[in-house]
């Protein structure tokens, strides 16, 4: 299989395999105009399989998002065809509207105009918690 | 210290000073009645409390200042759908701080980020209700005079009971406390309690389900309510409801210096010929709410005698 490569714009590389598609939807990327191409399964000499999503357009990330799905992502940014940034994510503190609240009790669900904000309260677990109602968000 | 929306927001030394503080308050009451001389404390209340909202309010009333708020959505701008949000924006526009009870968990949190006055989370719903675990540890200090050496159980509902969930974790920051947790099987205390808070720490502590035969261990006896709906089924219910009522018979093999403390209100967890009893502290309990919202309005707007 054959992907015309990118001249400007984003290529998400090592993506755990079958995460892409939670990757495409938390970051909105179905809302955009350019073109979006996501490569499941490809081989990889590390990873045996990974996901690759390549956006032809440079857009801001939320890098916070990604840290969170997956924090073996790499965000590789390309110019002109060349690749002219490399840069790592990492699991962050915070996680402002990504996420939403499962608890009905929570005041975010009856004030839906309220930031939605989740912190990381367990690195070793990878477990964020509602900031409100300190819910625990579970994938 | 800005705002208490959770007891985890205080240290333990800000937590001792707060003790402290109360128990010069309860001492030398006439040396703080000025204290807060033409300050204003809003009490919002989203939903009824009635004993809550007055413990406050007296406490302002005896620092010297002056009370305004609302006791129901009802009667508040809630009522016609305003958000938390704008309601306590406006509200600091005229007082200096804010106790605020919610029936949505997290509505303190909304609040504390559009809020230019500190604020005081006085409930919200099941979640957090700070300062009736500072009364709790205002009254343990008071009958103990330390957060240590000495066994304190737990009877009723502990699976859902907030109170007893904050009450743990704020005395499982100091060492040489026993804890005994009494309730039936299904209504045990969260295996993430016991894991995080009680092993972690590795702090002294059983389980049992019975109260007659944990009574003669225990300094302090921290009674709650078994309600009906948090039960499958009504035989289980009824099997269980008398074994964890509080009477005087029960007592009789208790120690004779236990402080016996509820949350209040109680509904028939404790026979009423039990408050006769010199034991019997959950009176003393709510008087002290007020003393220990007196010290907390104090540190709060950081006025001091
Ligand atoms: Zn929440």
């Amino acid at each position: 299989m054959k992907i015309d490569s990118i001249q400007n714009g984003i290529v998400l590389d090592h993506i755990k395999a079958g995460r892409s598609m939670e990757i495409y939807k938390l970051l909105g990327l179905d809302r955009l105009d350019c073109s979006v191409a996501i490569i499941k399964n490809a081989r990889s000499t590390q990873m045996g399989k990974k996901d690759i999503i390549k956006i032809a357009d440079r857009i801001d990330l939320n890098l916070d998002v990604l840290g969170f799905v997956d924090p073996g992502i790499t965000v590789d940014i390309i110019e002109d065809g060349k690749l002219v940034q490399k840069k790592h994510v990492q699991l962050p503190e915070k996680l402002v509207n990504v996420l939403k609240c499962k608890n009905p009790r929570c005041i975010t669900s009856s004030e839906p105009h309220l930031r939605s904000m989740f912190v990381l309260t367990d690195r070793e677990k990878r477990v964020y918690s509602c900031a409100y109602c300190d819910t625990r968000y579970h994938r | 210290m800005r705002n208490l929306l959770n007891i985890t927001d205080l240290s333990t030394g800000e937590i001792d000073e707060l003790i402290a503080l109360a128990e010069d308050i309860i001492a030398h009451p006439e040396t703080y009645q000025d204290v807060c001389r033409r300050k204003k404390l809003a009490t919002l209340f989203f939903e009824p409390s009635t004993r809550t909202r007055l413990s406050f309010e007296a406490a302002m009333l005896d620092l010297g200042g002056s009370v305004l708020g609302f006791s129901e959505a009802q009667s508040s701008s809630a009522a016609k759908g305003e958000t938390v949000g704008d309601t306590v924006r406006v509200v600091c526009g005229y007082a200096d701080i804010i106790a605020m009870r919610h029936p949505k968990e997290g509505a303190p949190f909304a609040a504390v980020q559009v809020a230019s006055k500190p604020v005081i989370n006085a409930g919200d719903g099941g979640h957090n209700h700070p300062t009736q675990t500072l009364t709790d540890l205002l009254t343990i200090h008071r009958e103990r005079g330390a957060f240590r050496d000495f066994t304190i159980g737990f009877c009723g509902d502990l699976k859902f009971g907030r109170t007893v969930h904050s009450l743990v974790s704020a005395l499982a920051r100091y060492t040489g406390i026993r804890f005994v947790f009494i309730s039936p099987e299904e209504l045990r205390l969260p295996r993430y309690i016991v894991d995080n808070t009680l092993k972690r720490n590795n702090l002294p502590y059983i389980e049992t389900t019975s109260l007659e035969s944990a009574i003669p261990d225990l300094d302090v006896l921290y009674m709650t309510r078994v309600q009906r709906e948090r039960f499958f089924n009504e035989a289980d219910y009824i099997r269980l409801k008398d074994t964890y009522i509080l009477d005087c018979d029960k007592l009789e093999r208790a120690k004779p210096d236990l402080c016996i403390l509820h949350p209040l209100p109680r509904v028939n967890e404790i026979a009423v010929e039990v408050d006769e009893d010199p034991r019997a502290k959950y009176f003393e309990q709510a008087a002290n709410g007020k003393f220990i919202r007196m010290a907390l309005i104090m540190k709060l707007l950081e006025l001091s005698v």
